[in-house]
Order: C-alpha cells, then sequence, then structure tokens
C-alpha cells in the first residue's frame, strides 16, 4: 500500500518535473534525485514515531528531525506542514488534541534546528488516516506518527 | 418539505373519551434508571380505513418495542378483529392474550387531501380508556405522526418522555480505512429518511445537534484547515465558526442553542473556550498546557464537564460555565473522555477506555454511581436520547483479519439493558440525537 501510494506520488511528481526544473525528481537510474520529495522521504525520513498517549520524542525521532532540519536548510523551495496522527486506541477528540501535540512537536525540533517557523504549518489527523489499516500494536506503533510533507 | 413546515402541518386534538378515565390510572409501567421491569404486553391492531393504517401501526409496534419496555403480541393471536377503533373493545378478548393495552386506530384521507390519523390506548385490565387522540397532516408525513403516537403511548404508561419523534444527525463512512470517506447524514430516530448533508469531498467530523433543531455544528478539514462550522440542516448552508489561527474541535450548543463550547488549538495545545453564535465574541475557559477537550453543558447551563489530562491521564472534570478551577470527577480505572451531560441533569455519560476495550458508561454528576452500559474493542462517543433514558454510539469490532471492521450506530438503555444496532445504509460513526421534534 505504502510503496504504491509512493509510486502514485512519483508519478504526478514526474508529470510536474516537467514544467518546474526547481523540483528535481527521481532520476532514471530510480535513485531519488538530491533535494527531491523523494530524497526527503525515502534517504532523510519524513516521519517520527511516538509511544502510546505521548507527544514526546523519541532518539530515534530526534536523529531523523536531525536529518529533516539540515535537508531542510539546504533546500528551502519547499513549504513545509507537518502532520501529527494518532492511532486507534483513543477518542476521537482527544486525538486531534495529541495529533495536533506531536506535529508542534515536531515543528519546534525543526524549529530550534534553524528551520525557520515561517515555512511550517502544523495540522492533526487525530487517528481520521491511519498509515497502516489494523488492531495490532504494529499498526499502531507506526500510526502515533509526525510526518513532515513538503509542498 | 421542510421540518419545520412539518411542525405547523400536523395539528393534534383529542379524542372524546369512550370510558372515562379512573381517578388513579392503572396503566403504568414503573421505571427507574437501575433497571427495567419486564416488558409489558401491549397490541396493537392495525389501523383502519386507508392502507397507510397498516404501516403506521407498524411503526407504532417498532418504536415501542425499541424501548424495551413492551412486548408487541402477534397479530397472529388476536381474537377481535377491530372494524370501529371508536367503539370500545371486547376486552375479555384481549384479557385472554394477555393484553395489557391494546393501541386501535384510524387513517383517512380527508376531502382536502391531507391524512386523519387518530388512536385510542385501551387499558385492557381496568377496561378503560388510557389515551385517544387524532393528528391531520400530510400525508407524506405519516411516518411521523406514528412517532408521536408511539411517543404519546410511551409517556402516558411510563409518565417519561418518550424519543421516537427524534432525528439523528451522524457521520455516513465509506472507503478503505487510510482514507475514509464521511459524510453528514441525517435520518429518523429509526433509520427511515436518511439523507445526506455534505458530498464527502471534505473530512467531516462530530456533528451535534442544537435545542433549536434547525442547526448542526460539527468540524470539517474544508480547505485544508480543520475548522468548526454550523450547518442549518433544512437549507444545508454552512458557516465556519470563527477564523482561528489554530484548528478548533469538539464543538458543543449550549442548552439554550447561543453558544457553542469548543476546543481552540494553539501552537499544539487545546483549551476550551465558548463563543457566542450570534455575536461571535470568544472567551476563554481553561489555560493550562494539558489537553482540555469535549466540553458539555449542564441542562442548566451553569457547569461544563470537559476531558483532561492535567492529571497525568485522561479523566472527567466539572468547572463552572465561566471557566475557573475544575473539579475531577472520574476515579475509577482507566482513561475517561466524551464526557455528556444528560439533558435530565441526572447522570454524566462517558466513553472510557481501559485494558484492551472501549466503554459507555455513565456516572453522577458529583463521581459517584459509575455505571458500565457497553463494552467491545471500540465503543464510543455516546449521545443521550432527549428523555436521558436512551444513549446512542459507535461501535467498531476488528474484521476477521485483525483489521477495524465495520463500524455501526446502537442504542443502550441506562440500565444497560436493551443493546441494539441503529440501522444505517452503511458505516456509521458520531452519532448525535434531536431534541424532541415540537409539534
Amino acid at each position: 500500500m505504502r510503496l504504491k501510494m509512493l509510486g502514485a506520488l512519483g508519478v504526478i511528481l514526474l508529470a510536474a518535473a516537467c514544467s518546474n526544473t526547481d523540483r528535481p525528481d527521481t532520476s532514471a537510474t530510480g535513485r531519488a534525485a538530491p533535494g527531491s520529495i523523494q530524497e526527503f522521504q525515502q534517504v532523510v525520513g519524513d516521519r517520527v514515531f511516538f509511544d502510546l498517549d505521548s507527544s514526546q520524542l523519541r532518539p530515534d525521532g530526534r536523529d531523523t528531525l536531525t536529518k529533516q532540519a539540515a535537508w531542510l536548510k539546504q533546500y528551502t523551495n519547499y513549504a513545509i506542514t507537518v502532520e501529527g496522527h494518532a492511532d486507534e486506541r483513543g477518542t476521537r477528540e482527544y486525538n486531534l488534541a495529541l495529533g495536533a501535540r506531536r506535529a508542534q512537536t515536531v515543528a519546534s525540533f525543526l524549529a530550534a534546528q534553524g528551520v525557520p517557523a515561517t515555512r511550517m504549518k502544523t495540522i492533526s489527523y487525530g487517528k481520521e488516516r491511519p498509515e497502516v489499516v489494523g488492531s495490532d500494536e504494529g499498526a499502531w506503533s507506526r500510526n502515533r506518527r509526525g510526518v513532515t510533507t513538503l509542498q | 418539505m421542510s421540518p419545520r413546515t412539518t411542525l405547523r402541518t400536523i395539528i393534534a386534538a383529542m379524542l372524546a373519551l369512550l370510558i372515562a378515565l379512573p381517578a388513579s390510572a392503572e396503566l403504568r409501567l414503573r421505571i427507574t434508571p437501575g433497571a427495567n421491569p419486564p416488558p409489558m404486553p401491549i397490541a396493537i391492531a392495525d389501523f383502519v380505513g386507508d392502507p397507510a393504517g397498516a404501516q403506521i401501526a407498524q411503526v407504532i409496534a417498532a418504536d415501542l418495542e425499541r424501548s424495551g419496555l413492551f412486548r408487541i403480541i402477534d397479530k397472529g393471536a388476536f381474537i377481535e378483529k377491530i372494524v370501529d377503533p371508536n367503539r370500545a373493545p371486547r376486552f375479555g378478548d384481549w384479557r385472554q392474550i394477555n393484553a395489557d393495552a391494546l393501541v386501535v386506530g384510524s387513517a383517512n384521507m380527508t376531502a382536502d387531501g391531507r391524512l386523519q390519523v387518530a388512536f385510542r390506548l385501551w387499558d385492557v385490565a381496568a377496561g378503560t380508556q388510557a389515551a385517544g387522540l387524532s393528528y391531520f397532516t400530510q400525508p407524506q408525513h405519516w411516518r411521523r405522526v406514528a412517532h408521536i403516537i408511539a411517543d404519546q403511548i410511551f409517556k402516558t404508561i411510563t409518565g417519561e418522555e418518550g424519543f421516537f419523534d427524534t432525528r439523528v444527525v451522524y457521520v455516513a463512512e465509506s472507503g478503505p480505512g487510510n482514507a475514509r470517506v464521511k459524510r453528514l447524514a441525517i435520518m429518523d430516530q429509526d433509520g427511515a429518511n436518511n439523507r445526506f448533508l455534505t458530498d464527502g469531498r471534505s473530512l467531516v467530523l462530530t456533528p451535534r445537534f442544537s435545542p433549536t433543531l434547525q442547526e448542526i455544528v460539527y468540524m470539517s478539514y474544508q480547505g485544508g484547515a480543520p475548522r468548526v462550522y454550523i450547518m442549518n440542516v433544512d437549507s444545508a448552508r454552512q458557516e465556519l465558526l470563527g477564523n482561528f489561527p489554530g484548528m478548533t474541535f469538539a464543538p458543543r450548543f449550549s442548552p439554550d442553542g447561543n453558544r457553542v463550547v469548543m476546543s481552540l488549538e494553539r501552537d499544539g495545545n487545546s483549551d476550551i473556550y465558548v463563543m457566542d453564535v450570534r455575536s461571535r465574541s470568544i472567551a476563554r475557559l481553561t489555560d493550562h498546557p494539558a489537553i482540555d477537550t469535549s466540553p458539555s453543558f449542564s441542562p442548566e447551563g451553569d457547569k461544563i464537564v470537559f476531558n483532561s489530562d492535567r492529571g497525568g491521564s485522561q479523566q472527567i472534570y466539572v468547572m463552572g460555565s465561566g471557566g475557573g478551577e475544575p473539579n475531577r470527577i472520574s476515579f475509577g480505572t482507566g482513561r475517561y473522555t466524551t464526557p455528556v451531560w444528560s439533558p435530565r441533569g441526572d447522570y454524566i455519560a462517558f466513553t472510557k477506555q481501559d485494558g484492551g476495550s472501549f466503554s459507555i458508561g455513565v456516572m453522577r454528576p458529583d463521581g459517584s454511581g459509575e455505571r458500565v452500559l457497553a463494552t467491545s474493542y471500540l465503543d464510543e462517543g455516546p449521545t443521550w436520547a432527549p428523555n436521558g433514558r436512551y444513549l446512542m454510539f459507535f461501535r467498531q469490532a476488528p474484521n476477521a483479519r485483525g483489521q477495524a471492521g465495520a463500524v455501526r450506530l446502537f442504542m443502550v438503555d441506562i440500565t444497560g439493558q436493551n443493546l441494539r444496532p441503529v440501522p444505517t445504509a452503511g458505516d456509521a460513526s458520531d452519532p448525535a440525537w434531536s431534541p424532541l421534534i415540537p409539534q
């Protein structure tokens, strides 16, 4: 499912690349071009994960965000939206608030690393947009996430 | 035909008593919040006259059966065939099939194209008429008249208001779990007359009824920003409720319908605010780094119950409607969320997460008398019937592959008995019960 989504994204970006040389795209060899959204997603890592009912960054998350910040400071041509998500084991309204808190945690970390706050927006999806549909910890742990998306 | 017009077109009149009421009515089911009495056996004869009469009897029977307080006697057991509903029935025939109550009636088209529906409720044991009313309406509103009659019967026998002439606004769901399409929809309490209010292009969540019935307040991701909107359900016209830099969510009307209490998120932190619907002036009620959300007014409008994790885990707190220091009222095991004050004021319903399951429960406004009414993998989002005796919520169980399965509406009464699904065409969540529709 995830591969499929990335595939679809690739097609859209390929089309976009024809008219926008500022946004490098996957090269013919299939490797993400430097400065491309694919590179950000696949090489840098566009998401961090959270523990149950927590919006504290874990060490692996801090590493990912440190890399994100360095990349975003190098490629300044993207606007950034940080999405906060929760797993399905919470009520809808609380999870909207929790997602907002997670998105803010990510955005604050990136800002502290020198990414201008003016480039960043946050949005919470609560439990409305799981990455993995499933009712076990394997799915939940993938869904408790903050995703840095580029426009 | 808009419901507002409907209100004006249903005209009720008392029917002349055939046999005078005794000083104290005997046809009485004593109901308490603790446990239900055995269901009262009731016979409902097809209404004579227009073919709609049989359907009307069917809707009345389904309503009363759904309450859990009545047992509908099979029509095949009837001895007397009701030919003239304006004559006293042969009570012996009805006692013989153990009917405590008998409903008879008629449906007739009038010369000016209106439908006249009349019913009589008979106390079989006493041999007296307990209620009798006649209604005029447009023929297409026959279901509504049936619900009104069912409410009248419920009230006569239990002494409490019914819940049958009500509607439910909810979120109709379709599509895969990671890209759900959600549409606002509205239907009668029994699932009939379903109608969509939004087209599914924007994610919509948590609709709630105004006490004035014509309006709902809800959250939508329209334009890419999650914010609270207000909609007139007759015209489907919607309006953004205040324009704030952060997310607005978890809206709920005040009992007078003039204010909306909701959460406003700023820089990741959610606090509770109240907005005057007309002037759009806003006041902050909580100011805390914790998550404060899911606010709900008491029926008198003097208090607000809400959900906060300020103590470390999600619990239920009560504060004055102007804010101030809140008191925690939930102290059981697990996490407590989505508190909703009963329209009768005596209970607060909530969602509780404990171990691997979610429950719907009630507690007194001081936190005492906690009682769990329903439990499953996911039971969430209680909403009260206007009589404060029934609750609707949504339930989702994992499917055979361990993935999130069908999500459906359920109802349960305050005793925890009478758990049953509420029919919807497809997946459904976030139900909100309307007040009784004024006649």
